[in-house]
């Protein structure tokens, strides 16, 4: 797109462009780590997650103010003020990742020692494999900022609820077989949850950027396949 | 009770704008000044009872198309218009249309207030009287009355309507001039930058006064500022380099317009 006019505004909108990717960076490495620290019982990593959160936190503050500063000085239109109301809701949902990231991580005390079996560690690795996957290709797009890719991904979180369905079932089956699987399970439960909410968000980040790069909601329902809602009979 | 949804609202208001009858028609307007065209096969409608704003950078015609609905044009010599532009149904460059008549149904406000050097009462009561539209003094006082009340001024101006006009501040002369345009009952009030020579504050009396204008009156204004077209208008036509670019509902054109140049404007970008 062509340079404004003053110069000084494209800086500011470029500083919120620089500030998004270094929290989607950011809320990457906490994810991947999060999950790292799971599978590994590894508490010093898990630590380190938790305390990176703050860092997520503060740059999403940073760049909510930046917004309103920028919003108060240029009253942007069109394109520009998509690109600032943009950034504030990846920003928000960047932020969210983060804790999704760091609630993981807090339950790797509970989970640590409890023994996870290799099997749910592997399913559990390939959810956070195919969120982050998803969670760095919408980062690729948001600097690209193409509606057709961002359409691609919104329409690749089903195969994450998939996925999050049968690990659902998988876990309700170690619960149903031993009583004392309950508590690691149910932490395990929430992990996945928080994945797969991961996932949710990126798509979030898609539709933003969508709308973004062309000022219209992308269209049709979002592709949905996490039945997890209506399971939980015993007979299911 | 008849609950609509949020979205059926909002489309029965852009069924409403789209059924709005056109009050101006222009087709296909051109104008010369002499050797030098400005206008190139313009062809922008103007709907009833609403308040449409002319974008544009400097010397883009939005000015040259404002006065051509009015044919302020013929005060400037060299100046040659052409195409086909009705009020109503009737065609204003037919030769046997009264300029003066139609000068009172299509007002104007300047971009610098001009008022009489007049009492603010004369100010008002001049175009009634010299269109004959009030004989008795108690006809012009109650058209002096409901003119300054239309405009906002009356309760500033009520004690000294015999004081000088131009005795007013900017803004109050040039809500003084909207009366002024108001009182010989116009169906349509040209605006060329208002409120260019004001301050913010006489800016927003301006401002919504033109927000009550628009349900007895149609109104066009032509304006710099890129925030006071979003604010006032519904509908906003982008000019740029004689040429209608764009015409659009003003929400459309401020969050997404159509074209690329209309966008580089209204963000301040390099075209």
């Amino acid at each position: 797109m062509s340079m404004h006019i003053m110069s000084a505004y494209d800086e500011e909108l470029k500083y919120l462009t620089r500030r998004i990717s270094e929290m989607g960076g950011l809320a990457e490495q906490m994810v991947a780590e999060s999950v790292r620290a799971l599978v590994n019982s590894d508490l010093a990593l898990a630590q380190k997650v938790i305390s990176d959160d703050t860092i997520l936190d503060d740059a999403e503050r940073q760049i909510g103010e930046k917004a309103i500063v920028t919003i108060a000085k240029r009253q942007p239109v069109a394109a520009d003020l998509r690109e600032i109301m943009g950034s504030i809701r990846i920003a928000a949902d960047l932020e969210r990742v983060g804790d999704l990231g760091k609630n993981t991580a807090k339950r790797v005390i509970a989970v640590a020692g409890s023994g996870i079996p290799r099997k749910l560690a592997r399913g559990l690795e390939h959810l956070a494999e195919l969120a982050l996957v998803q969670l760095k290709e919408v980062l690729d797009v948001y600097a690209s900022r193409s509606p057709e890719k961002a359409n691609s991904i919104r329409e690749r979180d089903e195969e994450i609820d998939a996925i999050y369905t049968s690990l659902f079932r998988e876990l309700l089956t170690y619960m149903m077989e031993d009583p004392r699987n309950i508590t690691p399970c149910t932490h395990l439960l929430f992990c996945a949850k928080n994945i797969e909410r991961i996932g949710d968000h990126a798509t979030n980040i898609a539709e933003t950027i969508y709308y973004m790069a062309t000022g219209a909601q992308p269209e049709g329902e979002r592709p949905k396949d996490d039945n997890t809602s209506t399971l939980g009979s015993v007979n299911d | 009770m008849n609950i609509m949804s949020e979205a059926a609202v909002e489309k029965a208001l852009d069924q409403k704008m789209n059924t709005v009858p056109y009050k101006m028609i222009g087709k296909d307007v051109s104008v010369y000044y002499g050797e030098k065209r400005a206008l190139f096969d313009v062809n922008l409608n103007i709907r009833e009872n609403t308040v449409t704003a002319l974008i544009g950078p400097s010397g883009c015609g939005k000015s040259t198309f404002l006065r051509t609905l009015n044919r302020m044009n013929d005060t400037i010599e060299n100046c040659r218009v052409t195409g086909k532009i009705t009020l109503d149904e009737d065609d204003i460059y037919d030769p046997t249309i009264d300029v003066v008549e139609l000068r009172a149904r299509v007002g104007m406000v300047f971009q610098k207030p001009n008022p009489f050097p007049k009492s603010i009462y004369d100010n008002v009561a001049y175009g009634p009287r010299i269109h004959g539209l009030a004989r008795t003094k108690a006809d012009f006082d109650e058209i002096v009355e409901t003119s300054l009340q239309k405009a906002g001024l009356f309760n500033e101006v009520k004690d000294r309507l015999h004081e000088p006009g131009t005795g007013l501040s900017g803004g109050q002369q040039q809500r003084l001039c909207i009366a002024r345009a108001v009182a010989v009952s116009p169906e349509v009030i040209l605006m060329d930058e208002p409120c260019s020579a004001l301050d913010p504050i006489a800016t927003a009396k301006v401002e919504e006064l033109i927000h009550e204008l628009r349900t007895n009156f149609t109104i066009v204004i032509v304006t710099h500022s890129m925030q006071q077209a979003a604010r006032v208008s519904q509908r906003t036509a982008m000019f740029h380099l004689g040429n209608l670019v764009e015409e659009n509902d003003t929400d459309k054109m401020f969050t997404n317009p159509d074209d690329q140049r209309t966008q580089d404007y209204i963000m301040g970008r390099f075209g």
